[in-house]
């Protein structure tokens, strides 16, 4: 197993109150490793951790090291923004900008620096196929991005991400908002996006967490109890606490 | 049976002070009505016999008032009153539009909340200094300091009305415009993080875009205050009926009425032309009200 990155005796407090413990786990590259555990268990401020978006937080303090292809992303000298061009972030809610689809993907590749209209029209173009949603989108780029349906907001979401050309996608509950259908078009998207990205989603939906994922994390009252190969942990998983929350009876 | 006809009689009269109530709302709402109606009315009616005895082009266009002239023919031309005040409402508009979004940006989005809430009662009380107050200031500090600056016989300039219109106009402009950022959804701001921007970015790429109607609304309301204020700018523009310029004495539209109404013999063709330069106030405002209308309409029909 490749890990991208590498976490070590991670703690986090929110003010007095300590929400991680001691969390050390390796994240393959090129997997998707999902983040599973009862709501409040700390998997969302992990993954939050590692592009460092609880840096937004008031209050919050981190001990230990997050380790990105060996370098820790809380040295000090280190550029949030090369962060997070790197890992990028799929929020729980679609949150395209009330702008048009084509600004919405472009709005990346501005922040960093490209203006080439050629350039430009070639990553957007790239962008929404990688998501899956350019031939639903192709004729209304200069459309507003929130007058599409929810599920094609959250490609559009995804595709915003892609266009910095990450190494990483964060996903955290990205399809919680989202139907049936459109959860599992997002689902075929991340088995397709593993092949040229590392894909760390949350996901409160364990039958999601079989399907896609071939890492799972499952975390309980900010501990990591058990992080192992999916088919593994769902068939015979090591911990008592994981056999409760997989087969129903705790969480 | 009994019961009966006493739970009648009670929803009938319940039924009768609810429709009463209703009349003395009715009432209420009428009163604002008809002032506005009234006023409307009012000045129409006073104010075109003057524009129709000087002629429309000759009172809009016409460059000199000399409305008590006595050794030549009086002018009634209320050009010079007119640009003005566009240009005194333009100048207010460059230096406080710009101040005021980006004070508006730091209290919102920028300032630690002690420093914001510090800075957001220091414009609300900003907004609360009556404007009289302003003219005295203004005419006390501004007025030598232009004088001396540039060298000039007089300070009460266009300039001087300028900078205590944008500074008047600048409290609007800040709330308004804060409570449209403070509007925008946190989301997407976070998004606009994660893929790499800075704050900075963010708030003037996401931020502000998304705030625009709202921050349009606020230019908007800062536009009709500056160009209906009279009191603070008489005291410092020097009150002069000469076409604009930066560093010579002018006369706005409000302030044209507001000063020669004292003195104008009632029914004379100053008196009239006066209301008439109300009137072409008056349209002046109800286009900027207007304008107002469709940004608001326009942020309703974006959510």
């Amino acid at each position: 197993m490749d890990s991208i990155m590498d976490i070590r005796n991670l703690n986090l407090w929110y003010g007095d109150h300590k929400v991680l413990h001691d969390i050390s786990v390796s994240l393959p590259k090129n997997q998707i490793t999902a983040l599973i555990g009862p709501s409040g268990c700390g998997k969302s401020t992990f993954l939050k951790t590692l592009n460092r978006m609880n840096d937004l937080v008031e209050g919050v303090k981190i001990t230990g090291d997050v380790l990105y292809n060996g370098e820790d992303i809380y040295d000090p000298k280190l550029d949030v923004t090369w962060l997070r061009k790197h890992i990028g972030m799929v929020f729980q809610k679609p949150n395209p900008f009330p702008m048009s689809i084509y600004d919405n993907i472009a709005y990346g590749p501005r922040v960093h620096g490209i203006t080439s209209k050629v350039k430009l029209d070639a990553i957007v173009e790239k962008s929404l196929k990688d998501a899956a949603i350019w031939t639903e989108v192709k004729d209304r780029l200069n459309k507003p991005a929130l007058g599409l349906s929810g599920g094609q907001q959250q490609r559009i979401c995804i595709a915003r991400a892609l266009a910095v050309e990450p190494d990483i996608l964060l996903m955290d509950e990205s399809t919680s908002a989202l139907d049936p259908i459109s959860t599992s078009k997002i689902e075929e998207l991340a088995l397709e996006l593993k092949k040229k990205y590392t894909v760390i989603m949350v996901t409160h939906n364990m039958q999601q967490a079989v399907r896609i994922s071939d890492y799972c994390a499952f975390f309980l009252l900010g501990d990591l109890i058990e992080f192992n190969k999916t088919e593994d942990m769902f068939s015979m998983p090591k911990d008592k606490r994981t056999e409760d929350y997989i087969t129903g009876r705790s969480g | 049976m009994k019961n009966h006809s006493t739970g009648k009689n009670r929803s009938t009269r319940k039924e009768l002070i609810e429709k009463g109530i209703n009349g003395i709302f009715f009432l209420c709402g009428l009163v604002s009505v008809g002032f506005v109606l009234a006023i409307s009315i009012h000045l129409v009616i006073s104010g075109l016999p003057a524009i129709r005895e000087i002629g429309l082009v000759d009172f809009l266009f016409g460059a000199k008032w000399l409305p008590t002239a006595t050794t030549t023919e009086p002018a009634f031309g209320i050009l010079p009153f007119i640009m003005t005040s566009i240009y005194g409402t333009a100048g207010a508009v460059i230096l406080g539009v710009p101040l005021g979004i980006l004070t508006a940006i730091f209290i919102a989005k920028v300032a630690p909340p002690a420093m914001a809430s510090v800075m957001h009662t220091a414009v609300e009380l900003l907004a609360g200094i009556p404007s009289v107050v302003y003219g005295l200031v203004g005419m006390i500090v501004l007025v030598p300091g232009i004088q001396r600056m540039f060298d000039l016989s007089s300070g009460a300039t266009l300039l001087a009305a300028i900078v205590v219109l944008s500074i008047m106009i600048l409290p609007l402009i800040i709330n308004v415009s804060e409570t449209a950022l403070r509007a925008v959804p946190r989301e997407y701001e976070e998004a606009s993080l994660a893929l790499g921007a800075t704050e900075l970015e963010t708030f003037f790429k996401v931020s502000l875009p998304a705030a625009r109607s709202g921050v349009a609304a606020a230019v908007v309301l800062g536009v009709g205050r500056a160009i209906g204020e009279a009191m603070a700018i008489i005291m410092v523009s020097g009150n002069v009926a000469n076409m604009p310029s930066l560093l010579g004495s002018v006369r706005f539209m409000t302030t044209a009425i507001a000063s020669e109404m004292s003195y104008a013999a009632a029914g004379s063709l100053q008196h009239q032309a006066l209301f008439s330069i109300g009137l072409v106030l008056f349209l002046f405002i109800m286009m900027i009200n207007v304008s107002l209308n469709v940004f608001v309409k326009g942020r309703r029909e974006n959510d």
